[in-house]
């Protein structure tokens, strides 16, 4: 009995992050918000739905059913496979869309550009230590 | 084999709820790399929909067929990214 309800718990979690990863998809207003919410939210759903399948294949294989161990060994390397591929091809995703020429929704600075016209390193420490330093290297020269 | 648990025809639904919510991103996505994560979206919905089918028909295959479709799509993915990107192979 409780083992059931776990299922079903398992199962309802996992749903409920598959339909927010659609809605978020939906409503976002980026690339890399939609991104976010498309690939994180479907590996949280993923993890849970494949471990009620997980769970159902062992509770068949502890009544004797053979199959479930094979239901719940394939099932381990599905939620596996996804595990591995989905960050990284979301990573992947990101990173072209950077390169592609989009920017985020409101963005002010981007840390990523390529460097053109920045401050000096000096002029970005804090205005005390600069001026120390610079004083320090004026002694030094008169002396 | 054809009668399906009501439990996992809801689940079933509310994933196809998803999958419509990422197609229609992918129709009105405002750039390329939106449709791209629309159908990285829906290819990992894809594959857990296959895990729910394999238990639901007591059919191990489809899990198998779910293992390929992933590491497929992962290739795919891949090579999207690269072709926006815009780089030589």
């Amino acid at each position: 009995m409780i083992f059931e309800w776990v299922v079903y718990l398992f199962l309802a979690i996992g749903v409920f992050f598959n339909v927010l990863a659609g809605v978020g998809l939906l409503r976002f207003p980026d690339v890399y918000t939609r991104l976010h919410a498309g690939t994180k939210c479907t590996t949280f759903g993923s993890i849970f739905i494949c471990g009620s399948v997980i769970l159902l294949g062992l509770k068949m294989w502890y009544q004797g059913n053979v199959n479930g161990s094979v239901l719940a060994i394939h099932s381990a390397v599905a939620l596996i496979a996804i595990l591995v591929t989905n960050p990284t091809g979301a990573h992947a995703l990101a990173r072209a869309a950077h390169r592609s020429g989009v920017k985020p929704a409101g963005a002010v600075i981007d840390e990523l550009e390529p460097k053109k016209e920045q401050p000096k390193p000096s002029a970005r420490r804090k205005p005390s230590t600069a001026k120390k330093a610079s004083a320090t290297k004026k002694e030094v020269k008169k002396k | 084999m054809i009668a399906m648990a009501t439990e996992y025809l809801v689940v079933l639904f509310a994933l196809l709820l998803c999958v419509i919510m990422a197609i229609i991103r992918v129709i009105k996505g405002p750039t390329a790399p939106d449709r791209a994560v629309g159908l990285d979206t829906i290819n990992t919905i894809v594959i857990v929909s296959m895990v729910i089918f394999g238990a639901a028909f007591n059919e191990v295959i489809y899990i198998d067929v779910a293992i390929v479709y992933a590491l497929l799509s992962y290739i795919s993915t891949l090579f999207i990214a690269k072709y926006l990107e815009g780089g030589k192979f």
